[in-house]
């Protein structure tokens, strides 16, 4: 027992163990699990229908699970859910906001259901209105806010009570880049506060960003998990691509940069493949060789894989990117990985 | 359970601000919370409260001169129709209007709403009995303007002030019983137009086949059974003999039922509902 005591109370902030989730015959979760640190970022990481949204209604008491344990600050959120309520904050895919309330009403509404004493809601959600740049709005009705407002009315909501443990599922799905990197701030800002965060998305540059581990799922399972770092060097090559005049200088310098790592010549170009950890340390001895050959690149650069490219090697797909419409509980299995790699980057950066 | 295993959670919360469980005391504060909303969100839509006010009183006025001629001969001698007609359009305003109830509950549940309270350590009933309390609210205002617009167009109580403050109460009362009806269908289909959609039948089978605007006698014999038993009928005869007092078809015992049926479908369709409320997805 006491050993027991020990262990929860060196015990990570969210730890879900073997989450099952059925609907019906499909078996949306097939035993998740994983541990968020406290003060950490989890980013969940998956495409539609992976099952991402279903981890996390169980986690945050939405949804019972059908096998495993998930506990929330020690507190199993089966048996205790209630107060897991109390110390968690939830913004989802949709702005859960009433439309018909003001900005200000909205976030009162949340503190009293919160429980808070009546003589700090107000305070409180001027504070929030101010930080979430929303106090020139706070007295306009909700209806009225752009998207990105109503994001982070909604984000502002889930922080009424000062939850120690927030869970944000696709906090920026469908918002312009000019919304996601303020929201991206505003997660940073609470992690710097002590707030450990569960974050889903389906975008991989943001979870690359944001969070500290990373645990991809698929088909309602873990394929894999780890900091972004680990997970590109997992998956091995970084490139460096050097390009020269002539096709006779590329052609010498194959020869010459054999000795740093593999080699191969398209043209006037030179793909230097190295191990992607080293990829530094690569570089400066390649620089170094050509250098003592006085040979003189005209352009060089560095191609580390990105999550893009984990990704597809994991799931054999391409992380899709669909528009909204994310029903995440269902098999969306997505459109396998016919498209290219430049296809998804267009489509991600045309959005 | 030993001490040993208490989660960090309790000393990691801030102890002024979040009290451990005891969420049963919160249900009347929640919920009085969850009323003040929905009051909200009927001022800012007033166009939803002009629509619920001005159907009763087309009601008032079409049956009261379309079908008044038509049905006065069927009515037991003694009795006007517009007398035995009001009970009937307040009944059938009130049902059709707890609707309402059920199309605001799918709204909120569509818009992801219901997840953000089933996530926050608030009552868990608060934001049904929120719900039906701010219905109730409305429904005492629509029932006093249909009550106006009755007196004149000449309906009279031919009681007393006592029998007619019972009647009302019984109107209300129905109101929220059927209020909790239908947040079951709310809380039980996808969006607001489903709900809309699937209450209707529900409610044209409740008012239509009752004796809200014709006698029962006038129906089919398979018909009667169920138009003079139900709890339409019921609650509309309780509220005619506390308007028109007694006179033939109309007795004392239509009182007691009527707060039977009240009672009874509160009590089945209040633990329903919260059990769907708490699956609700």
């Amino acid at each position: 027992m006491v050993v027991q005591a020990e262990e929860t109370a060196t015990e990570a902030a969210i730890v879900a163990d073997g989450l099952v989730k059925c609907f019906g015959d499909v078996e949306a979760v097939r035993g998740v699990s994983f541990r968020v640190p406290e003060g950490k970022v989890l980013g969940l990481l998956g495409p539609n229908g992976a099952g991402k949204t279903t981890v996390v209604r169980m986690l945050t008491t939405l949804s019972r699970p059908d096998g495993g344990t998930a506990r929330v600050l020690g507190l199993d959120v089966r048996e205790r859910p209630q107060e897991v309520r109390a110390i968690i904050g939830l913004a989802g895919q949709y702005a859960a906001i009433d439309e018909n309330l003001t900005g200000r009403e909205n976030l009162r509404l949340v503190g009293k259901l919160s429980h808070l004493p009546g003589s700090v809601i107000g305070g409180r959600a001027d504070e929030l209105l101010e930080r979430f740049d929303l106090t020139r709005a706070a007295n306009r009705i909700a209806r009225t806010y752009s998207g990105g407002m109503r994001r982070r009315l909604d984000l502002a909501a889930a922080l009424v009570h000062e939850p120690p443990v927030l869970f944000l599922d696709e906090p920026t799905t469908g918002l312009d880049p000019q919304g996601r990197n303020g929201l991206w701030e505003v997660i940073e800002d609470l992690v710097a506060g002590g707030t450990t965060v569960l974050l889903t998305t389906q975008y991989l540059e943001e979870a690359d960003y944001l969070a500290d581990d990373i645990v991809v799922i698929d088909h309602g399972a873990v394929i894999a998990q780890g900091t972004a770092t680990e997970l590109k060097a997992g998956l091995g090559a970084t490139v460096i691509e050097v390009g020269f005049r002539d096709d006779a200088a590329a052609g010498a310098a194959v020869a010459l940069l054999a000795s740093v790592g593999a080699v191969e010549r398209d043209g006037k170009r030179v793909n230097l493949s190295v191990s992607g950890e080293d990829g530094a340390g690569s570089m400066l001895r390649m620089v170094r060789v050509l250098d003592e050959a006085r040979m003189e690149p005209a352009t060089l650069t560095l191609h580390e894989p990105t999550l893009d490219d984990v990704f597809l090697s994991l799931t054999g797909h391409a992380a899709e990117v669909a528009e909204s419409d994310d029903g995440d509980d269902g098999d969306g299995s997505g459109s396998g990985g016919a498209a290219g790699r430049r296809g998804r980057r267009a489509r991600r950066s045309a959005r | 359970m030993s001490t040993t295993d208490t989660p960090r959670a309790v000393e990691a919360t801030a102890p002024t601000s979040r009290p451990r469980s005891s969420h049963r005391g919160h249900v009347m504060g929640d919920s009085l919370a969850i009323v003040w909303r929905n009051l909200l969100n009927i001022r800012r839509n007033p166009e939803l409260l002009v629509f619920a006010t001005i159907q009763p009183v087309i009601f008032v006025v079409m049956f009261r001169y379309v079908f008044g001629g038509a049905i006065q001969g069927s009515l037991p001698a003694g009795q006007t129709y517009i007398n035995y007609l009001m009970p009937g359009v307040f009944v059938q305003t009130i049902v059709f209007g707890a609707l309402t109830t059920g199309v605001g509950l799918a709204d909120d549940l569509n818009k992801g709403l219901i997840d953000r309270f089933r996530s926050l350590p608030m009552a868990r009933s608060a934001v049904l009995v929120g719900r039906t309390g701010a219905d109730l609210v409305r429904n005492f205002f629509v029932v006093i303007l249909m009550c106006v617009v009755g007196f004149i167009v000449g309906w009279t109580v031919e009681t007393d002030l006592v029998k007619f403050v019972e009647a009302f109460l019984i109107i209300l009362g129905f109101a929220y019983a059927m209020s909790w009806v239908f947040a079951i269908v709310g809380l039980s289909v996808k969006d607001a137009e489903t709900a809309q959609a699937v209450s209707f039948p529900i409610l044209a089978v409740l008012v239509f086949a009752s004796s809200a605007f014709v006698p029962v006698a006038t129906m089919p014999s398979w018909m009667q059974g169920w138009a003079r038993n139900q709890p339409v009928s019921v609650v509309i005869n309780a509220v005619r003999y506390l308007t028109i007092g007694p006179s033939p078809g109309l007795t004392a015992s239509s009182v007691p039922k009527a707060i039977v049926w009240i009672v009874a479908i509160v009590a089945v369709a209040a633990p329903i509902a919260v059990a769907r409320y708490r699956k609700a997805t």
